[in-house]
C-alpha cells in the first residue's frame, strides 16, 4: 500500500516536471501539436480572436515595448519577412502580443508595431487574458522587480517566433536569432 | 549633372567611416558606437559600442552617461533555457588583450528617461568610465528601427 502511494506521488512529481519542461524550455519542440488561442482587444479596444485569423498563417511574437533590444530584433526580422513575402504576405499576419498590457496600452501599441512594420498588429488584454494566452501558447513570462528599472521592474520572456498554421495549429517556433532568410525560406514552403 | 553625383559618392563613404575611427585612451580602444531609433521620448534607447584593451590589465566599463537620458544603464540581455531577461549589470569586463563588443542580444547601455526621442541621423554624445581606464565620450550616430549593427561593421 505504502508502496503503491509511492509510485503515485512520483509518478505525480514526473507530470509536473514534465510539464515544466515543456512550458519552460520552449527550445524543446513539442511533442504534440495543439492549438493556442486568444481572444485580445487591439489598440482601438476591439477584441480579436484566433478563429478570425483561419486560413492565414500566424507569426506570434511575445514581448513588451519597453524593451530595446531583444525585441527590436525580432520585430526587424519580421518586418523583413513581410517585405520580401511580398504578394504572398496576405497569406500572413504578424501579431504582437504584449507581455506587459498596461503599460504598453499607456505608451501606444500600435504607434510601436507599426514603426517596424505596417502589417504587424499590437494586442494587449488583461493580465488574466494575457497569462491565459501565454499558456495556451505555452509560453514563459514573468515581472522581474528591478528597483533600477522604470517603474522598478523589467519582464523577462520567451523570446522566440512562434508560426501557427492556417487551421490553427501551432505548426513550430523560430528560436530567438533566426535570420530572417531562413524563415522566409521555411514559411514560403507551406504557403 | 555628373559632378554632383560623383562629388556624394566620394563623400557618403567618409561619412560613414567617420564613426569607425576608434577613440583612444590609454590601452583602450573605443570604436564603432551605435544606437537605434526610438519611437517616442519615453521608451528607452540602446546603446551599442566595441571596446579593445590592448594592454596586460583588465579593465571594466563601470558606468555610463548622457545629457539625452535621464537614467542611463548597463544591461546584460541572458537567453538562458528559452527565457530572456535583462538583468543590470554592475561592470562590464574588458580582460586585457579582449576585444568587448556591446550588441544586440548580449551586454547594452540602457538610455531611459530620454529628453526627446532620437531620430535617425541624429547622433548624442555618451560618456563611458572605466575602472582603471579612466573616462572617455564619443559621438553616437542614431541608426534606423531596423539597424543591425554599425555602419562600419556593415563596411567591407
Ligand atoms: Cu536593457
Amino acid at each position: 500500500m505504502l508502496r503503491t502511494i509511492q509510485i503515485i506521488l512520483w509518478a505525480a512529481v514526473a507530470v509536473v516536471l514534465g510539464y515544466l519542461a515543456l512550458t519552460r524550455f520552449q527550445d524543446e519542440p513539442a511533442a504534440t501539436s495543439f492549438r493556442p488561442t486568444f481572444a485580445l482587444p487591439d489598440e482601438t479596444g476591439t477584441v480579436r480572436t484566433s478563429g478570425e485569423f483561419q486560413g492565414k498563417h500566424l507569426l506570434v511574437f511575445f514581448g513588451f515595448t519597453n524593451c530595446p533590444d531583444v525585441c527590436p530584433t525580432t520585430m526587424m526580422e519580421v518586418a523583413e519577412v513581410m517585405d520580401v513575402l511580398g504578394s504572398d504576405a496576405d497569406e500572413v499576419q504578424p501579431l504582437f502580443i504584449s507581455i506587459d498590457p498596461e503599460r504598453d496600452r499607456a505608451l501606444g501599441l500600435t504607434e510601436y508595431v507599426t514603426a517596424f512594420h505596417p502589417s504587424i498588429l499590437g494586442l494587449a488584454g488583461d493580465d488574466a487574458a494575457t497569462r491565459t494566452t501565454a499558456e495556451s501558447f505555452k509560453i514563459f513570462y514573468d515581472r522581474d522587480a528591478d528597483a533600477n528599472a522604470p517603474d522598478g521592474y523589467t519582464m523577462s520572456h520567451s523570446p522566440a517566433l512562434y508560426l501557427v498554421g492556417p487551421n490553427g495549429d501551432w505548426l513550430r517556433q523560430y528560436s530567438y536569432g533566426t535570420p530572417a532568410q531562413e524563415i522566409l525560406d521555411d514559411l514560403k514552403g507551406r504557403l | 549633372m555628373f559632378k554632383p553625383l560623383l562629388f556624394t559618392a566620394l563623400l557618403l563613404p567618409a561619412a560613414a567611416f567617420a564613426e569607425c575611427e576608434p577613440v583612444v585612451v590609454g590601452d583602450l580602444s573605443v570604436s564603432a558606437p551605435w544606437s537605434r531609433a526610438t519611437i517616442g521620448a519615453s521608451r528607452p534607447a540602446v546603446f551599442y559600442v566595441t571596446i579593445t584593451n590592448s594592454g596586460s590589465e583588465d579593465d571594466a566599463l563601470t558606468n555610463i552617461a548622457s545629457p539625452v537620458a535621464g537614467m542611463p544603464m548597463l544591461h546584460e540581455t541572458v537567453v538562458k533555457d528559452g527565457i530572456a531577461s535583462m538583468p543590470h549589470a554592475m561592470s562590464i569586463p574588458v580582460p586585457a588583450g579582449e576585444t568587448m563588443r556591446l550588441a544586440p542580444g548580449s551586454y547594452h547601455g540602457m538610455l531611459m528617461d530620454l529628453t526627446g526621442a532620437q531620430k535617425e541621423g541624429d547622433s548624442f554624445p555618451v560618456t563611458l568610465s572605466f575602472q582603471n581606464g579612466g573616462d572617455v565620450t564619443i559621438d553616437v550616430p542614431v541608426l534606423s528601427l531596423r539597424a543591425e549593427e554599425a555602419e562600419c561593421a556593415a563596411a567591407p
